[in-house]
């Protein structure tokens, strides 16, 4: 059991600020993960070389997994750093921040497109209302575990730091608003706006843009189903443009 | 002006709060310290109650009530928690409609399961992610409404505090953006705070990191009233962590879960060697009906005191075994898989053992509030449901003490929030629509300097002192001390650690002064408030010389008689009295049975005592805010009970 872990963290004062590396040394304790670790490094901001520093700045929530807070990339992997557990680590531990967003500070970074892909796909079921309605459809449990496997979907953003098409000069949605395009597809009420969702998918930046590495579901921490997805709105879309012609 | 609502914090009921308000025509301006979908009401697994009776036991929402009043052990205000039951089908119909993926039958209706505190099948759920699933459907809604232009979100933006006007009335917000820590005013004609609770006070627990309190302390700062502090849910079955401790939901003794320890302390087999013979269930053995699934306090002192004051848990430490393998459970694999894989990954990740194979090791950790910013619970008068004493804030969802009484009872806290978020909503606008009166300007800037100054002041702290050791320490006593057993004396001794914590924080050295994305300084600026918040916690126990649900003083408990011994509470002539004056008080009537039997002179001993502590203690806590070690100023308020009459809580 060693003693003492190193962990190396990509620093970055602000936005637009040059980034900066700085290596830190933190007493190890069984069970330890990258969160806990960066907590010890925020009571005691003193670096491996003895420099007195700042706190590095990160953001997380739940610590289980869950919220989808904590992203970043761990040993050049995107993935939550709550859930990344020290006595699986190389060390030393290379933390950094994500890099197809911008940084806010540190490990922090700003994911807001992410939800705005939710808006521009309209990923939500069209209520009439919150009042006393009645009960929804009934829906056969096959149909309900696959909609399950789609709503676990955190936005954590790891299927887009991997991906290739999604970059400074693409505008590509990325896999999880594709992922919620299906969900919403084949929701029984969601459905009754699938052609609107089709039609944001056409053009740039759409599901069509996709191609095809296959990274997005390797990386995904709730094993979503992505490319699966992708197919399917695929598919979607191309009956949606033959039957577009027809009715022209 | 056009009429306005901000609401604050992003969980459930904040989102629950928001659509209703935003249904009903008013913008919204919804603030939160993360993305909204990042709230901690993801962290909610097992689910959500309401007596639809899809299973055909008879099950009826004034049985749901009936369960939470008692398992609260009648210290909730009753009219609220009927409303909530009844409408509670309703709900379970709404997050249906809204396309929350719920677990089905083989016909496609919802499925429902067991859960603590009842004998019926009454919680929906989604796997064992339930919370998360409800929170992401409403945040759709959220995000349809922010399409329509109805809703404005301040996401990475942190409530500092209320402005309220020269009568005490509420006039907006001030609020810090996290990202370069530039303080504004927001206007509003109500502000409806559903922040949360306090659980970082407690330094570790089953809470998500940004569950400091802070924002109910800083209402509670300004005058709000905090009631029922004392009442702190510690959840039986969370797996100890070193950096926290994350919740194995109830939902696994729903489906089959068993809690055991050795029969013999020096057990050296692996536990999936050890036969039934040798496992001593002792739950089960306590408790024939309920089983594993009595309500969470009273499981967590069963495991507490198996472990602490018995000295046999596993191995001599804290904590006992949780076994859902399906030989014990009689549940086959993929059935527990697909109910409550949420759970299992959880566990198979951080503690690297699978739970199929292997029994989970777990012990007690603080989970939730029950106490919280007061509310109130009917419309009349000045009461407003929902609103606390500050006239145009209101509160809802955990944040509230509202609906849980003493105890709350599993898969209820998602049912409160919405309810609650819902008819807060609801009132804050017709509040807004009857606000005419402008408030005289200078009370916006008035309070935009008094959180300058202190933002300057926290700034300015270049002392001694680390925060993060201060909340370690807060954390440590405040478990210790306030959590599962309470003792007079060590109150006391945690009211001057607190007050020490308090003094040492004005040395502390803030070791960040930057403007962009300085954590730090919000959490000292947060470590403020989780100190102040810890006072009414401290004090409400420290006053409440009894024991009820979760609140357990030692010395300070009746000793139940024998369960052959135990009769009808309603063939104690005291009792019926007791019942008659609560009736007569609250205009309301009780059906008890006829008296009949005569009881036994040690359950007569037991009525007579427990009759006194009644009226004595069957009330709500209040704390008024007063700076320092003196605060807060406490007084007691009568509980509302217009359903039913409070009875002993015996679970058998």
């Amino acid at each position: 059991m060693p003693e003492k872990i190193t962990v190396k963290i990509k620093r970055q004062d602000g936005p637009g600020k040059e980034p900066y590396w700085q290596t830190f040394e933190v007493p190890y304790q069984p069970n330890m993960n990258v969160i806990s670790a960066l907590m010890e490094i925020r009571a005691n901001p003193v670096t491996a070389d003895g420099k007195k520093t700042t706190p590095p700045s990160w953001d997380d929530a739940c610590l289980e997994e869950v919220c989808g807070s904590c992203s970043m990339r761990v040993n050049g992997v995107a993935r939550q750093s709550c859930a990344a557990l020290v006595d699986q680590l190389e060390q030393p531990i290379v933390l950094e921040p994500f890099t197809k967003f911008p940084v806010v500070r540190d490990l922090m970074v700003d994911r807001s497109s992410m939800f705005e892909a939710l808006k521009r796909v309209k990923a939500w079921n069209p209520l009439d209302g919150t009042y006393d309605l009645g009960p929804g459809p009934k829906v056969d449990p096959d149909t309900q575990d696959d909609m399950y496997s789609y709503a676990k979907c955190m936005t954590c953003g790891c299927c887009l730091e991997v991906c290739p098409q999604v970059n400074e000069n693409s505008p590509f949605i990325g896999a999880a608003a594709i992922g919620q395009t299906i969900l919403y597809n084949t929701q029984p009420i969601g459905k009754a706006l699938a052609s609107e969702r089709l039609e944001a998918h056409m053009g740039p930046g759409g599901v069509g843009d996709c191609g095809n590495a296959q990274n997005c579901v390797r990386v995904c921490p709730k094993d979503i189903p992505l490319t699966t997805a992708i197919a399917a709105l695929g598919r979607q879309l191309t009956w949606h443009t033959i039957k577009n012609f027809f009715l022209r | 002006m056009p009429k306005r609502v901000i609401v604050v914090g992003g969980g459930l009921a904040g989102l629950a709060a928001t659509i209703r308000a935003a249904e009903r025509g008013i913008p919204v301006d919804l603030f939160s310290v993360v993305p909204v979908k990042r709230s901690h009401s993801v962290c909610a697994q097992g689910g959500i109650n309401a007596a639809k009776n899809l299973k055909g036991e008879g099950d009826h929402p004034d049985i749901h009530t009936n369960d939470t009043l008692f398992g609260g052990e009648f210290l909730a205000d009753q009219p609220l928690v009927q409303g909530m039951c009844r409408d509670a089908p309703a709900i379970i119909d709404l997050l249906d409609r809204m396309g929350v993926p719920f677990n089905r039958t083989a016909e496609g209706n919802l499925d429902f399961r067991r859960f603590g505190g009842t004998l019926y099948n009454r919680t929906a759920f989604c796997g064992a992610t339930t919370g998360q699933q409800l929170m992401y459907a409403l945040d759709e809604q959220v995000r349809r409404f922010e399409t329509l232009g109805l809703v404005e979100k301040y996401e990475h933006w942190e409530f500092l505090s209320l402005v309220l006007d020269n009568d005490q009335k509420t006039r907006g917000i001030t609020a810090m953006n996290i990202w370069d820590r530039s303080i504004e005013v927001f206007k509003a004609n109500a502000v409806i705070l559903c922040t949360g609770g306090p659980g970082l006070v407690f330094g570790k627990s089953t809470n998500s990191t940004i569950n400091t309190g802070a924002a109910a302390s800083r209402a509670y700062q300004q005058g709000v009233w905090y009631a029922n502090g004392e009442f702190i849910q510690v959840h039986p079955t969370p797996i100890p962590g070193a950096d926290k401790l994350r919740l194995i939901s109830e939902s696994v003794r729903g489906e089959g879960g068993r809690i055991w320890v050795p029969k013999n302390k020096d057990e050296k087999r692996e536990p999936q060697d050890i036969p039934d013979s040798d496992r001593d269930y002792f739950l089960e053995r306590k408790y024939p009906r309920y089983g594993n699934l009595v309500p969470r306090d009273v499981a967590t002192r069963e495991i507490f005191n198996m472990c602490v004051v018995e000295g046999r848990g596993i191995g001599g430490k804290n904590v006992v075994y949780l076994d859902v393998t399906p030989e014990r459970s009689g549940q086959k694999p993929e059935v527990l898989e697909r109910k409550l894989g949420g759970v299992f990954e959880i566990y198979r990740r951080f503690k690297g053992d699978d739970p199929l194979k292997v029994p989970m090791q777990i012990f007690p950790g603080m989970h939730y509030s029950m106490g919280g910013l007061w509310v109130g619970y009917e419309d009349k008068g000045d009461m407003i449901v929902q609103m606390t004493n500050i006239p145009g804030t209101f509160a809802a969802g955990e944040v509230d003490f509202q609906y849980h009484g003493a105890n709350r009872l599993g898969a209820n806290s998602l049912l409160s929030c919405i309810w609650g978020g819902l008819e807060s909503g609801e009132r804050a606008v017709t509040w807004a629509e009857s606000d005419t009166a402008e408030a005289d300007s200078s009370v916006y800037g008035n309070e935009l300097k008094r959180q300058v100054e202190f933002a300057d002041k926290i700034e300015k702290l270049d002392g001694d002192e680390n925060a993060f050791k201060i909340h370690d320490e807060l954390g440590e006593w405040m478990t210790n001390y306030c959590t599962v057993v309470r003792e007079n004396d060590k109150l006391d001794q945690l009211s001057t650690k607190i007050d020490e914590l308090e003094e040492r924080f004005h040395r502390i050295n803030l070791s960040d002064t930057g403007r962009s994305a300085n954590k730090t300084f919000a959490f000292v600026r947060a470590l403020w408030d989780m100190i102040q918040l810890a006072r009414p916690i401290v004090k409400g126990a420290r006053l409440r010389d009894e024991s009820r649900g979760a609140h357990y003083k030692t010395g300070f408990d009746i000793q139940k008689p024998e369960a052959d011994k135990i009769g009808e509470a309603s063939d104690h002539q005291g009792y019926r009295d007791h019942c008659a004056e609560i009736a007569e008080k609250w205009g309301a009537k009780f059906d008890l049975p006829e008296k009949k039997e005569e009881i036994s002179p040690e359950f007569q001993e037991y009525m007579d005592k427990w009759v006194e502590k009644e009226r004595q203690w069957n009330k709500t806590t209040i704390a008024v805010y007063k700076p320092g070690p003196d605060g807060p100023d406490m007084s007691y308020r009568d509980v509302a009970m217009t359903v039913v009459p409070p009875r002993p809580r015996i679970y058998k």
